[in-house]
């Protein structure tokens, strides 16, 4: 079994194929739901405090935003962990979504340079585009030591 | 008790920010509540392809959709606040234009702010305080005229000013620097009560607002607490005879700045603080200091002076008067040196605040900075506009209350 962190970390889909495939799922397990009544995309469900920005100045200078900081405090140390990682581009709002554009730039940027295997795919916009990337992130996953 | 007023919150990073407690805590503390509009996934989907600003981040996008929700009047609100990180550019674009669009496409008052991690709820009291008033006593602030005699308080952080006013005519008025609110408050009322020729107990109705708004409120039994924005507002436009249509409000105070976009008297959309000492009043105290001239002749002296020659352009009150040490010390004129402070203040407002407000005519400076006339003139050069000044414009906190306050004689 390896730690794969998932993009868009709210993706319950990623996070359940990850499981299915045997492994476990690094990310914020958020579902996107269809109504929005939370102050964002990927609100926390755990109270974060002024401190979270400060711890996460180990990822990002004090001169990045305060949200992009407190994501990292939360985000950085899965990525840390993480033994692979599965990142999907342009996804759709309900596949999975997180906040802040400038963090996710950041976030990507980390995992590349961890060195650890990454699967990056195009989010799909036709069924057998859809074929195609459910059979890659299987087979990804199959290839990871434990991997089933 | 009242409904709490609404505020809808349009906004990206309060909560990973952990100021989002802070924003929570202000609201409630002025009898107000956050929301945050329900849209779906295929609103924000149409109204940012709609509204056209092309920015990456998903928050901005909600907000851009919670923004037309308000605007076309799917989703009710009192107020909102729009709220972003500060130092992120993509979110200053979207929280600078969805401010605008939802005052130029409503009535609802809209206030902006960018928040760090050690925004606190005392910090935003002043501006959700603000919000609140305009929702809940928009009849009071209609109010055009000052009815029986009352008395005003304006308890800044720099001076405190009284005016007692019957019968829409000022009496009398106190002036002096602040030292203990309190004390401060009891001789600028005992002034004005001097000069006006009338005794407390004569007194039908009592305003408070400024800095120690509740402390002296408390300490007279004011029938009216307000904060100063919309209390300016009220009373800038009443000194000025517009009450009636736009104009905007610029107070440069001792310890924080105020610009204010007001419509019939009542403020649509504003700004407080949010610059460095060296963009305040205090500044110019300090400069009048160095050069060893009262305060009220910095202004004459300053419109005297060329400021392009004394490079003088720092937001740090430290480093403006080492600046200012420096130009003298290399030979430069009092009166030069004059001009470059008050347009170094005014360069400064004019670019981190009056970019947040729509600038419409006619603009009225107010407070105790709008008496030196170098200040007026840089800014009015800044803008490209002549600047109106009000008489009695260092009382307009002071006139502002007492002219609300009539509002409640004989409980009304």
């Amino acid at each position: 079994m390896a730690k794969i962190f998932i993009y868009p970390t709210t993706s319950l889909i990623l996070s359940d194929m990850v499981e299915r495939f045997g492994h476990e799922a690094l990310g914020s397990a958020l579902g996107i739901r269809e109504r929005l009544q939370t102050g964002g995309f990927d609100s926390p469900p755990l109270q974060i405090t002024p401190d979270e920005p400060k711890k996460g100045l180990r990822w990002a200078a004090v001169e990045v935003p305060s949200g992009v900081r407190g994501r990292m405090a939360i985000l950085g140390p899965l990525i840390e962990q993480a033994e692979a990682a599965i990142i999907i581009e342009d996804a759709d709002l309900a596949f999975g979504c997180m906040g802040c554009a400038r963090t996710n730039e950041l976030l990507k940027y980390i995992v590349r340079h961890r060195g650890i295997p990454v699967l990056d795919l195009m989010y799909p916009r036709s069924e057998s585009e859809g074929e195609k990337f459910v059979a890659a992130i299987r087979d990804f996953l199959k290839s990871l030591p434990g991997g089933r | 008790m009242a409904a709490p007023v609404r505020i809808a919150q349009l906004s990206c990073g309060p909560e990973y920010s952990g100021v989002q407690n802070e924003i929570n805590e202000a609201a409630k503390s002025v009898g107000a509540e956050i929301f945050f509009p329900d849209v779906t996934l295929a609103d924000i989907r149409r109204d940012f392809a709609e509204l056209g600003l092309d920015v990456a981040s998903p928050d901005l996008r909600l907000a851009i959709a919670r923004a037309k929700a308000l605007v076309e009047g799917r989703i009710e609100a009192d107020a909102v606040f729009i709220t972003t990180c500060f130092r992120c550019a993509e979110a200053a674009i979207v929280r600078n234009e969805l401010r605008r669009y939802i005052h130029e496409n409503s009535r609802l008052p809209v206030v902006s702010y960018s928040f760090t991690e050690r925004t606190t709820a005392g910090t935003l009291l002043t501006r959700m305080e603000a919000l609140t008033t305009i929702a809940r006593r928009r009849a009071l602030l209609a109010r055009e005229r000052q009815e029986g005699l009352t008395l005003g308080i304006d308890s800044g952080s720099s001076t405190t000013k009284a005016v007692v006013m019957q019968e829409n005519h000022v009496l009398g008025s106190g002036w002096l620097p602040t030292v203990e609110v309190v004390g401060s408050a009891e001789e600028a009322v005992r002034e004005a009560l001097r000069q006006s020729g009338v005794a407390m107990g004569g007194i039908e109705a009592i305003g408070t607002t400024g800095y120690g708004r509740f402390l002296v409120g408390k300490h007279f039994d004011a029938d009216l607490i307000q904060e100063e924005l919309t209390v300016n507002s009220k009373g800038a436009v009443y000194l000025a005879e517009h009450q009636h249509g736009a104009a905007t409000v610029i107070d440069i105070g001792g310890m924080d700045n105020k610009a204010i976009s007001v419509h019939d008297g009542i403020p649509g959309t504003f700004t407080m603080g949010g610059i460095c000492a060296g963009a305040s009043g205090r500044f110019l105290e300090m400069t009048a200091k160095r050069l060893g001239v009262d305060i009220r002749e910095l202004g004459p002296l300053a419109l005297k002076g060329e400021s392009k020659r004394v490079p003088m352009n720092s937001y740090c009150i430290v480093f403006g008067t080492q600046s200012l040490v420096n130009a003298l010390a290399a030979g430069s004129s009092p009166a030069d040196v004059a001009a470059a402070a008050c347009h170094s203040v005014a360069e400064q407002v004019f670019e981190q605040q009056l970019q947040e407000v729509d600038i419409k005519e006619p603009v009225i400076m107010v407070g105790g900075t709008s008496l030196i006339e170098g200040l007026v003139h840089a800014m009015g050069q800044l803008l490209n506009v002549d600047i109106l000044v009000p008489p009695r414009s260092q009382f307009i906190g002071a006139v502002g209350s007492a002219l609300l306050a009539s509002g409640f004689i004989g409980g009304k």
